[in-house]
């Protein structure tokens, strides 16, 4: 067995993968929300603009939606097969009582829920990406001027999703969910590195505690700003 | 003080176990937890019952040899404790208190709260000792370590491998175990000879165990009665990804 493979079938080895693909996606969800504010404003030109801007890279956009389907799909299966050896590591008989003992352990609802964020996250991406990306367009009567040409209006499709309160209530509680999972595993993945000391320690974890809470907030505003509307501009 | 006493009983190895429930009276707070259980175990032998079974031989939280689940929590509510050094008073009266073995699938129950813990011994086997000369000692101070190096390798050295972070894991991850002998042998001069190929082979030996993956919850840190930071866990991956490039653990 060549020392990669070996290396890659050790739990250290999957924890070095899970971190290095959830970090790469936690970038993509960085620069994802970047150019989503722009839902925020009150013309959607910018933001059709934008998303025009996205399609017309053309190859490039393949090289990275591929890039993205593979780190969304390892980091998946890669989570979902180290779920499983927790499982049938804690053996036949578990406790009948657990308690944590509480700091400097940091097992909280976020620790707990990994699988289940996760999880719900991939099965909100199926929903998300058909919808939005693979959705009604051009042909289905979203369209929109941009410098003369004729583009797909997003603007509305997101307006018009939003504005149904099932649709922005679920994204909100999807949103909360990412929060959860990047509270624990951002500050996790750089202990996956093995990039961790004392000093950064507290640092990272502030970090990923900040960083969670905006990409939260700024995600799950976008569907509660649409949905409540208040200067009254989707009525 | 008079407690409620709830204690899984196991006959053997292959024998199914279920809790059983015990009265113990005029239980006194200087006591240690042990203690208590001897003087119950005095009663249920002069009624000719069998003892309740639990492993200890220090008594002074330096040997590794007990540990008992108490309300869920390994080695007790306490942090920086062994079972052993948890006295009664942190109880009172009326108290129910439940006890458990080590719940790990590489650590089969050997009797009520007996664990066999070979697991450990195998994962130090396979790379946690330095081929040193032996003979006439070294002089004290030939070789010079730095103090931080002294101190982080002591800290990890520590580790008295009772397997209380194998048992708080909810993974069962034998990580801080395996990554506080690592890194306690990677920070001194004696040690560099089988660095490389320690850690691999270390890391190996504990995935084939059937111990859990670490997801870097930090529960072992604060059932560890040596209190040993998961830094060290940090350390061995590190060390681990090092040595994936290193010409030693390749031919090894
Ligand atoms: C696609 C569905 C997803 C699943 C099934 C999933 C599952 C998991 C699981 C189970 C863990 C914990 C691994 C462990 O216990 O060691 C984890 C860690 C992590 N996830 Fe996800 N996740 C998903 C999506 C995401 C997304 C979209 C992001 C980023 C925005 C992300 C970022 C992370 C990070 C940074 C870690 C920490 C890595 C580490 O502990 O080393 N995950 N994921
Ligand atoms: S009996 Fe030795 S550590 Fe508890």
């Amino acid at each position: 067995m060549s020392p990669l493979r070996q290396a890659m079938r050790s739990t250290v080895g999957k924890k070095v993968l899970m971190a290095i693909t959830g970090l790469a996606l936690t970038l993509f969800v960085i620069v994802h929300l970047a150019g989503n504010l722009q839902l925020f404003l009150k013309d959607g030109s910018k933001f059709n603009a934008y998303a025009h801007s996205l399609e017309s890279l053309g190859g490039l956009l393949y090289v990275a939606e591929a890039g993205l389907l593979f780190f969304i799909l390892a980091h998946a299966v890669n989570g979902i097969l180290i779920k499983g050896s927790h499982w049938a590591a804690r053996g036949d008989v578990r406790y009948s009582r657990y308690q944590t003992k509480g700091a400097p352990s940091r097992q909280n609802l976020s620790t707990q829920s990994m699988i289940v964020s996760g999880l719900t996250i991939l099965g909100f991406l199926v929903v998300h990406i058909s919808h939005f990306k693979f959705g009604p367009g051009v042909a289905e009567g979203y369209v929109t001027q941009i410098q003369g040409a004729e583009v797909r209006d997003l603007h509305r499709l997101v307006v018009e999703t939003f504005r149904q309160p099932g649709w922005a209530l679920g994204y909100m509680g999807v949103m909360v969910l990412l929060g959860l999972h990047l509270r624990h595993g951002f500050w996790s993945a750089f202990q996956s590195l093995g990039a961790m000391s004392p000093r950064l320690s507290p640092v990272i974890s502030v970090i990923g505690v900040v960083l969670a809470v905006l990409l939260a907030l700024g995600f799950l505003g976008i569907p509660a700003w649409i949905l409540v509307d208040p200067m009254g501009v989707y009525r | 003080m008079n407690l409620t006493l709830v204690v899984w009983r196991q006959s053997g190895p292959n024998e199914t176990g279920a809790f059983k429930t015990y009265q113990a009276k005029d239980v006194l707070p200087e006591m240690s937890f042990l203690e208590m259980l001897d003087f119950v175990n005095e009663d249920l032998i002069k009624a000719g019952d069998e003892p309740i079974q639990f492993d200890s031989d220090c008594r002074e939280g330096i040997c590794g040899s007990c540990g008992i689940v108490i309300n869920g929590q390994a080695h007790g509510p306490l942090q920086g404790v062994a079972t052993c050094q948890l006295y009664m008073r942190h109880f009172h009266d009326g108290d129910v208190i439940s006890m458990e073995p080590w719940r790990a699938k590489a650590f089969p129950v050997v009797h009520d709260l007996v664990v066999n813990r070979s697991a450990f011994d195998r994962i130090i086997q396979s790379g946690g000792y330095t081929s040193a000369k032996t003979g006439k000692h070294a002089e004290a101070n030939a070789i010079l370590v730095p103090k931080e190096d002294q101190e982080a390798a002591m800290d990890n050295a520590a580790c008295i491998g009772c397997g209380a972070c194998v048992a708080a894991c909810p993974n069962a991850s034998a990580s801080l175990f395996t990554a506080a002998k690592i890194t306690h042998l990677a920070m001194l001069p004696q040690g560099q000879v089988e660095r490389a190929r320690r850690v691999k082979r270390m890391v190996e030996r504990m995935d084939l165990e059937g111990f859990g993956n670490c997801s870097n919850i930090g529960e072992c840190r604060a059932a560890c009665p040596k209190e040993i930071s998961i830094e060290a866990i940090a350390k061995m991956r590190s060390e681990y990804l090092r040595a994936l490039g290193s010409t030693e653990a390749k031919e090894d």
